[in-house]
């Protein structure tokens, strides 16, 4: 079964919208969404250095991401605007990255697939590093989940009830490095942050709470997984964008329903 | 040998940035005792709660929590992101999962007995206020800390806010913890006052510190017969029309 293109693709594809929904829950009620692109962005930079030192790309991604998340946990209220900085930081990893892999010989056909994806492409091996990836993820949200939420709703109420909202923080850009690496052969770097906002978004209209927003971002986010990687077979179209299309237009069909509820 | 103190801070200085917010803050606070902290806009009244609760780094000075200390903490004001769908139910289930009856309870004695499926974003000021309060003491706190816990609620809601926490106090014999600019009603109903300025101007029960001279070049003397006046309104714990003036009654359990 695993033999088919195309089952590999949807198996890829459902398995980070599983990574990307509770997550892109928290990068919506954080607004973390720059946040989000940075540690996407440094991806680009994790691709040329593995390629230079010729390390396997997901550890060496992993580490950039993580580094570019530290960074800017640690930069920001520290003079700067966050916005700002975070502008800085994305836009600057991504164009070392881009000026790094230029130097890299035979490597410029393949720069694409990095920057937006190749799910088609995606092998037996991709495969396990996404599940288990999409797996590490979900178990570290699942279990840091009350103390996320708490931090998320107040930091000083969560130390007064003996949660730290800087570990938890942290917890949320390692969760955050470990997706960006899953997702990038699924989605590509300048993609990531979408499939985490845009599934999360369309799902607050039809969740009362965080819990049934998650699941919704979830389903959604395989919606539109499913349903941009069969539009894009049919049309002949790029699939990665195409996913983000279906994405898109699910959250403007969710929209109207946001005003009912309220 | 235990603490016997919940709550100490010796020589506390808070530093915001370059500028001093407090500074040689001494304080204990014990179990089951009322304490309110007094002082002017910007005398670091908030900052010293958050001080005590580890929320603001002590940049001299130290803070002790006697081990496993358990906090009640109500906010000033919580922004809750709009993007982020939260129950009253939900909310008061932060961080420690509760089940349905208990919820119900909780909010009964809250006086909001139907709003357990209503969204956070539409509760009115007052009744944000309640169901923090209402998830403060689900936690069953050994300190209940308030900061400006009856921004705007008039005067008899006030005075039956005052009244629900002396029963809270009396039923789990906690310490209280208080912020106020309110000066008359809180201090009628505190068994200390601290008065606050960057640092402490002056600490006593709350006839003392009334008539203290630090006391009245900040706020001036016509608070004396405030304070009288609302001590008589106490006394008589009566009824009046106010729609949560049922909270007070409900004085048994929490």
């Amino acid at each position: 079964m695993l033999d088919d293109f195309m089952i590999r693709a949807a198996l890829a594809g459902v398995g980070t919208a599983l990574a990307a929904a509770p997550l892109g829950c928290f990068v919506v009620w954080r607004r973390m969404a720059y946040f989000g692109d940075a540690t996407a962005h440094a991806a680009i930079l994790g691709v040329a250095l593995a390629l230079a030192l010729e390390v396997p790309i997901y550890g060496t991604v992993i580490a950039a991401a993580l580094v570019m998340g530290i960074a800017v946990s640690t930069l920001s209220g520290r003079g700067f605007a966050t916005d700002t900085l975070l502008g800085v930081l994305a836009h600057s990893a991504l164009a070392f990255g881009l000026v790094a892999v230029s130097f890299q010989s035979g490597v410029r056909v393949d720069l694409m697939s990095y920057l937006f994806g190749d799910i088609l492409a995606v092998s037996t091996t991709d495969l396990a590093v996404i599940w288990g990836g999409a797996a590490c993820v979900a178990g570290l949200v699942a279990w840091r989940w009350s103390s996320l939420l708490l931090s998320t709703v107040g930091e000083d109420l969560a130390i007064a009830s003996g949660v730290d909202p800087r570990r938890e923080q942290m917890i949320l850009t390692l969760a955050l490095a470990v997706t960006v690496a899953v997702a990038l052969k699924v989605i590509g770097a300048i993609l990531i942050s979408a499939l985490l906002v845009i599934p999360a978004a369309a799902a607050r209209s039809l969740a009362r709470t965080p819990e049934a927003m998650a699941l919704w971002a979830g389903a959604l986010g395989i919606l539109s997984a499913l349903g941009g990687l069969g539009a894009s077979f049919r049309f002949d179209t790029p699939t990665g964008p195409t996913i983000v299309c279906v994405a898109a237009v699910i959250f403007l069909l969710s929209m109207p329903l946001g005003r009912r509820k309220g | 040998m235990t603490d016997p103190y919940l709550l100490s801070a010796r020589g506390l200085a808070v530093h915001r940035g370059a500028t001093c917010v407090l500074h040689g803050v001494d304080l204990q606070i014990q179990r089951g005792e009322i304490v309110t902290i007094v002082g002017p806009n910007g005398s670091g009244k908030s900052t010293l709660l958050r001080a005590l609760i580890g929320a603001a780094r002590a940049t001299e000075g130290e803070v002790h929590r006697a081990e496993g200390l358990r906090i009640g903490y109500v906010p000033q004001k919580l922004h809750i992101d709009p993007t982020l769908p939260l129950t009253v139910a939900r909310f008061i289930s932060l961080p420690t999962r509760r089940g349905d009856a208990e919820i119900a309870d909780a909010l009964h004695h809250a006086g909001l007995p139907d709003l357990a499926g209503r969204p956070m974003s539409g509760l009115s000021g007052g009744q944000f206020q309640r169901v923090l309060l209402a998830r403060a003491l689900l936690e069953r706190p050994d300190v209940l800390m308030l900061d400006e816990p009856t921004q705007g609620l008039d005067q008899q809601g006030s005075a039956a806010f005052y009244q629900r926490i002396e029963a809270v106090r009396q039923e789990l014999n906690c310490a209280v913890v208080m912020v106020s600019h309110e000066l008359h009603v809180v201090m009628s109903a505190s068994d200390r006052v601290i008065c606050l300025n960057g640092h402490v101007c002056c600490v006593g029960t709350p006839e003392v510190v009334a008539s203290a001279p630090e006391y009245r070049a900040l706020f001036g003397t016509g608070t004396k017969g405030a304070l009288a006046l609302y001590r008589h309104t106490h006394d008589h714990g009566h009824d009046h029309d106010h729609p949560h003036a049922d909270v007070h009654h409900e004085d048994h359990a929490i």
